[in-house]
């Protein structure tokens, strides 16, 4: 069965089209990586699924639940963890925990054994009875994740789960998730704007671009549907018609152009094909700026599918 | 049921972070005794004028404070309500099955519960002043009903204003363009029959005076109950009215999401 099933979500802000027709599924018990650059409509999609906000048009059911008319089911059934976090920041973790279990209706004995194990479970023990304002960023993350997880959800949204964390808190809240999902039994979406994240995370992930999504598939199975590596040709000044023909010549025809002065070609076996490009490049009396190689990585994927490059389109947004 | 007891969950939970800062109580409660004690002592002989129903200038004032006190803590009760909903709070609650209605009330609820605390402590210290409420019992209660009542009609105008603005700038403006007017157009201070014409009718339409008039209604002697009722039934009105607004643009914020 699938967890999540997502059809033809359309959403806009006044003149911004969020959602631009979102279609997905997502099985039970995967790891699920909507990626894109900010402002790809990857968080509306979330807050659309956790009842937040209603879609304009298109269904969406969450764990067997319409997200429209059965919202207070899909609201028992999953967990929500924010791009901001959500905590009282005056109370402690412990009483946050307690509170969040409460309004998910659990009570007693239950609540607090399952208050004690989450605390334990994200690392946070130690500093269960201290206010949240004096814990630390990832401290604080650890408690967003488990305010998400006290009622046993099967569901799990994490948006940005990593955004303002630095890069070693990073890897560890990556080894975390990982671990929540096996022994929490989780089916979780997340959404992420670092590629490596995804590529580290996901079972299975979906480009978001512009409202849409623009590929589904596994990591692998994504790098690997680009067939050979990526040469990157920066030319020093504008002759980018002829150096495509040359290009083309010596069999790594031209697939994208960035800013007009970039070439990025696709070849079966990047170092081999390297001293044949640069030395007709040059015969043909091409200046070159620069030669890099790469394997396929979600970067290609994503300027393969979207003709745009990653980085750029997430610092423009 | 639900909404009940959300409601007690997330007026515990704001209890105790207000506890936690016991500053605050104090704080809060400065401003009061600086009235009662300082402006009482100030004007004491203001009663030579007549019209106050008494030659105590503090029993007159003291239950006034009161509900003044009450009607300040109410205007800023909305700070609460946008501290939520900047650190995400109230989204967090609206991903799960929360009440919608307990999340408003419970800030209103809040709100009344301190302004009820406030006002036993002030009536405390009045009667270290010498104050005697002439029907006992009963009437500190209504008195402190009094306060509970003006700081919920008004608590529930904070928090739309709140919902509505979601900027504590504009919450701060709001809270000072209407405090001093609305107390300087009611009996709070003076006696009836001492304020100009103009103002005496303004102070008609007051709910700050009506929480006055009921306050001191069971403090001086010749308490009329019918007088009381009246003006606690049109805080009542008020409150339930105001609150019915705040859930509005609570349904408003939720649209805007």
């Amino acid at each position: 069965m699938d967890a999540i099933t997502v059809d033809g979500l359309r959403k806009r802000y006044g003149d911004v089209q969020a959602l631009d027709g979102v279609s997905f599924s997502v099985r039970e018990g995967e790891v699920f990586g909507l990626l894109g650059p900010n402002g790809a409509g990857k968080s509306t999609t979330v807050r659309v699924l956790v009842t937040l906000t209603h879609a304009d048009e298109g269904h969406a059911s969450v764990a067997g639940h319409d997200v429209r008319r059965e919202q207070n089911a899909v609201r028992r059934a999953i967990g929500y963890v924010p791009q901001d976090s959500g905590v009282d920041q005056y109370g402690t973790g412990r009483e946050n925990l307690m509170l969040q279990g409460r309004v998910q209706g659990m009570a007693g004995r239950d609540l607090r054994a399952r208050t004690d194990q989450l605390l334990a479970l994200v690392g946070i023990a130690d500093a269960a009875d201290r206010i949240v304002k004096n814990y630390s960023g990832g401290m604080r993350r650890r408690l967003d994740i488990a305010l998400g997880l006290v009622h046993r959800p099967r569901v799990l949204f994490l948006d940005e789960p990593t955004t303002g964390l630095d890069p070693e808190a990073r890897v560890a809240m990556w080894q975390e998730v990982s671990r929540l999902a096996q022994a929490e039994s989780l089916t979780i979406l997340l959404t992420t704007h670092y590629l490596e994240e995804a590529d580290q995370l996901a079972d299975r992930l979906a480009i978001v671009s512009r409202g849409a999504i623009v590929v589904e598939g596994t990591p692998a199975s994504l790098k690997a549907g680009l067939r050979g590596d990526a040469v990157h040709v920066e030319l020093e000044n504008g002759n980018v018609e002829d150096a495509k023909r040359v290009l083309d010549g010596v069999g790594a025809p031209p697939e994208q152009v960035i800013d007009n002065r970039t070439i990025v070609s696709r070849v079966e076996n990047g170092g081999r094909a390297l001293p044949g490009i640069i030395s007709a490049l040059e015969a043909a009396g091409i200046a070159v700026a620069s030669v890099s190689l790469s394997r396929p990585s979600l970067d290609d994927v994503y300027l393969h599918f979207t003709g745009r490059e990653f980085s750029t389109e997430d610092r423009s947004t | 049921m639900t909404t009940l007891k959300h409601t007690w969950f997330m007026t515990v939970r704001q209890a105790r972070n207000l506890m936690r800062e016991p500053i605050w109580i104090v704080l809060l409660l400065v401003q009061p005794m600086v009235w009662l004690v300082l402006y009482g002592q100030l004007f004491r002989n203001v009663t030579k004028l007549g019209g106050f129903g008494t030659s105590s200038y503090i029993t007159f004032l003291a239950p006034a404070i009161v509900v003044m006190n009450a009607f300040f803590g109410a205007t800023w009760s909305g700070m609460s309500m946008i501290n939520d909903l900047d650190h995400k709070v109230v989204e967090r609650f609206l991903a799960a099955p929360a009440s919608r209605f307990a999340i408003v009330l419970s800030q209103i609820v809040r709100s009344a519960l301190t302004a009820a605390i406030q006002a036993l402590v002030i009536l405390l210290v009045s009667l270290a002043l010498g104050v005697r409420v002439h029907t006992g019992v009963l009437g500190w209660l209504v008195i402190i009903l009094a306060a509970i009542l003006v700081n919920s009609a008004f608590a529930g105008i904070s928090q739309a204003i709140a919902l509505l603005t979601r900027r504590e700038a504009t919450m701060i403006a709001v809270a000072n363009f209407i405090g001093l007017p609305l107390l300087f157009l009611s009996t709070t201070m003076i006696a009836r029959s001492q304020m100009p014409g103009w103002m005496q009718t303004a102070a008609r339409f007051n709910p700050v005076d009506w929480g006055v008039k009921a306050a001191r209604e069971v403090v001086l002697p010749g308490t009329s109950w019918g007088v009381v009722g009246l003006y606690l039934f049109l805080l009542l009105a008020l409150t339930a009215v105001t609150s019915a607004w705040a859930t509005w643009t609570f349904r408003a914020y939720q649209r805007s999401l």
